[in-house]
């Protein structure tokens, strides 16, 4: 015990009084999780080095490829991160990507802290018969397609077989992609949406949008500011059926101790009592409210084959299973919905890596307040020294931005804490070492200068559309905008 | 509209929210939770904490980049009011805010940590902050249905929360004491509810 406070009191003493970096920390990542990391980490320690990497060239992760094109204030927050990015003390290095430019034990090796904020880059299945047909894509691959990501500036989604998409899962990326497609183009053409997208957009002839959840409006998962936003949009007709608006006692038990559920509620309520009789427009937008259906397989065209004709859904009820949780429970009772694209919006999930543990239940690397924890064999949990996480990759891919402020709190508590504990006794090469590793094995990197020409050379071309920015969506394009 | 007067939730509430109320509320939590004694920062990262943001804020601060901390001297053009920012340790600090100026801008001008990821857009509720006393809640006016929707999303929302960006200095408000939330002290470890995205 004397030993272990001399020891404490030493170290808390020496990481006082070091004036050059004595902490080298490398936060994998530079989406909200990753900068939050740094710019507490930064803030908390006046020894500390934080280098960001990331695998494409550009940062902010989903503030840029996620936040949709119509949310421009929600991308405000580059800001903050961009001054994170320019301080004297932090780097980052785009086009680096852990697990082929460079291992995460080398990394562990370099570094005294490596803080993995990765976020979630892969899709929740729904395991259904005709999953794999043509037309059903996932959200994100939506999502990432309109906002210009570079992996999928080839994506060709089918916007032109028919007027009608179905959209599973009624959460903010749900109505994000359903808002997308609705909107009137001319205001999606001010925004900074990928070219690509527009055009494609602007040929569509999707019309009407059905948003379909397995539960009912008391559980949608969507926020209300969202929820207006769409319920808003000019001669957009909302079509939801008054039965399912009807509450039991449990969905009031769920709204009083909830007060976003019951603003959400009320929202629907409203826009249920306003719907009007439609007119027989053909080119009406309609966005359809579905409630209480779950897929439970998806069907073929009999015209065009290997491609989506529609979803067969079963009709659900709720049960309860405690805690005020209700869960959807199939009736036996099927109906089918005809369209000719599906896009799931039922949740991300993260990718593990070589060396990392990984809970593939949960699609999370397994952690205590942010600090990896490995399982042994005999299901001890033993930590991983120096080996972190935050954001989705620690949580699940849920919360807002502003949730990793509060999950980057967390992580850097665990560090300091470790640090007090003596984890950066011995030097490491930090910076130093991996710029020596990326020149040796030819990796392109781009810093925060490079993503900054980038910007200004978006923003440019922007400037002549009447844009904010006009992206670069390719590698290429990216890269060689870097360089020069 | 949406019923959030304090009138409602009576003397429940006020309880609550006397200083003494709110503190004993924080450490009874802290104490209580498995692995309380974590969540509490040493004193040594506290003072560089202190320190590193203090730099940070001046040198990166869009604000105020060169402006010191308030002076008590009037200029005598612009009536200053006097807001007190508490945080989660409940150490209070008075400022002196003009006649005008939002509470974020006013944080922000004093080294206070509130965070203002979107810039007063009403597209976060990260400038989130807690009205201790229920009379000076009562004098500002409704929230909106914009600002009403981030405080839906609001860590540790309690009934008297209000954004930052989005109440102004009057002269009623003079001698408000305004809360920020603990991060650490609401993002429960167990049983930590996801919120959407």
């Amino acid at each position: 015990m004397a030993r272990y406070l001399a020891r404490h009191l030493v170290s808390r003493y020496l990481s006082s009084s070091v004036s050059s970096p004595s902490l080298h920390v490398c936060v994998v990542g530079s989406g909200p999780a990753g900068f939050y990391t740094a710019e507490k980490l930064l803030k908390a320690h006046e020894g500390a080095r934080v280098d960001i990497i990331d695998r494409l060239p550009t940062p902010f992760g989903l503030v840029r490829s996620g936040v949709a094109p119509d949310h421009p204030e929600t991308k405000i927050v580059m800001n903050q991160f961009s001054r994170v990015a320019q301080h004297e003390r932090c780097s980052f290095y785009g086009n680096v990507k852990l697990g082929s430019d460079l291992s995460l034990s080398e990394l562990r090796d370099l570094y005294h802290v490596v803080v993995l904020a990765y976020g979630a880059e892969s899709d929740r299945d729904l395991g259904i018969p005709g999953e794999s047909l043509n037309g059903i894509h996932s959200a994100r691959e939506f999502v990432w397609w309109y906002n210009g990501h570079p992996d999928y500036s080839s994506f060709k989604p089918d916007l032109k077989s028919s007027d009608k998409a179905v959209i599973l899962g009624q959460g903010n990326v749900a109505l994000d992609v359903a808002r997308i497609l609705l909107r009137p183009t001319t205001e999606l053409a001010s925004t900074d949406i990928a070219r690509h997208a527009l055009s494609a957009l602007e040929e569509s002839s999707i019309r009407k949008v059905y948003l379909v959840g397995r539960r009912g409006p008391v559980q949608a998962a969507s926020t209300a500011k969202e929820l207006r936003e769409i319920l808003g949009i000019k001669n957009l007709h909302i079509r939801i059926k008054e039965t399912d608006l009807s509450v039991t006692p449990a969905d009031e038990e769920e709204m009083k101790n909830s007060r976003a559920r019951k603003r959400i509620y009320e929202l629907l309520s409203k826009a249920a009592a306003a719907a009007g009789t439609s007119k027989a427009d053909p080119d009406q937008r309609e966005l359809h409210f579905v409630f209480f259906r779950q897929p439970a397989r998806f069907l073929e065209s009999d015209e065009r084959r290997g491609h989506v004709s529609g979803v067969n859904l079963e009709k659900t009820i709720l049960e309860s299973v405690g805690s005020g949780k209700q869960i959807a429970v199939g009736t036996g009772e099927f109906e089918d919905l005809n369209c000719s694209m599906v896009l799931k919006a039922i949740g991300y999930k993260s990718v593990p890596i070589n060396g990392l543990p990984f809970d593939h239940k949960k699609g999370i690397v397994p952690n205590v307040r942010g600090r990896v924890v490995s399982d042994t064999s005999g299901g001890i949990s033993q930590t991983e020294p120096g080996l972190y996480v935050c954001g989705w990759l620690k949580r699940g891919p849920v919360g807002i931005i502003a949730t990793n402020l509060y999950c980057a709190e967390e992580t850097v508590g665990s560090i300091s804490e470790d640090i007090g504990e003596g984890i950066c006794e011995s030097a490491k090469a930090g910076s130093k070492g991996l710029l020596q590793l990326l020149e040796k094995r030819l990796v392109n990197r781009v810093d925060f200068r490079g993503w900054e020409k980038i910007d200004a050379k978006e923003i440019q071309l922007g400037s002549e559309r009447d844009k904010p920015r006009e992206k670069f969506v390719s590698w290429e394009d990216l890269l060689a905008a870097a360089a020069n | 509209m949406f019923g959030y007067r304090i009138s409602r939730f009576g003397s429940a509430i006020v309880k609550q929210l006397t200083r003494e109320g709110y503190l004993s509320t924080y450490w009874t939590r802290t104490l209580q939770r498995p692995y309380g004694h974590y969540l509490r920062s040493s004193p040594m990262v506290q003072r560089q904490t202190r320190t590193c943001q203090q730099a940070f804020f001046l040198k990166n601060n869009r604000f105020s980049a060169f402006s010191t901390t308030s002076s008590d001297k009037d200029d005598g053009e612009t009536e200053k009011i006097t807001i007190i920012f508490v945080d989660k340790d409940g150490e209070e600090t008075p400022v002196k805010v003009p006649i005008g100026m939002s509470v974020l801008e006013a944080a922000h001008e004093n080294d206070i940590d509130l965070e203002g990821a979107c810039e007063a857009s009403l597209a976060c509720s990260t400038c989130h902050v807690i009205v201790m006393d229920t009379e000076y809640y009562n004098k500002l006016e409704e929230p909106t249905d914009e600002e009403n929707d981030m405080l839906d999303l609001a860590f540790g929302l309690t009934e008297t929360s209000r954004l930052g960006c989005q109440v102004i200095a009057r002269p009623e408000l003079d001698g408000v004491r305004l809360a920020i939330p603990s991060a650490t002290r609401n993002f429960a470890v167990d049983g930590f509810v996801p919120k959407p995205h």
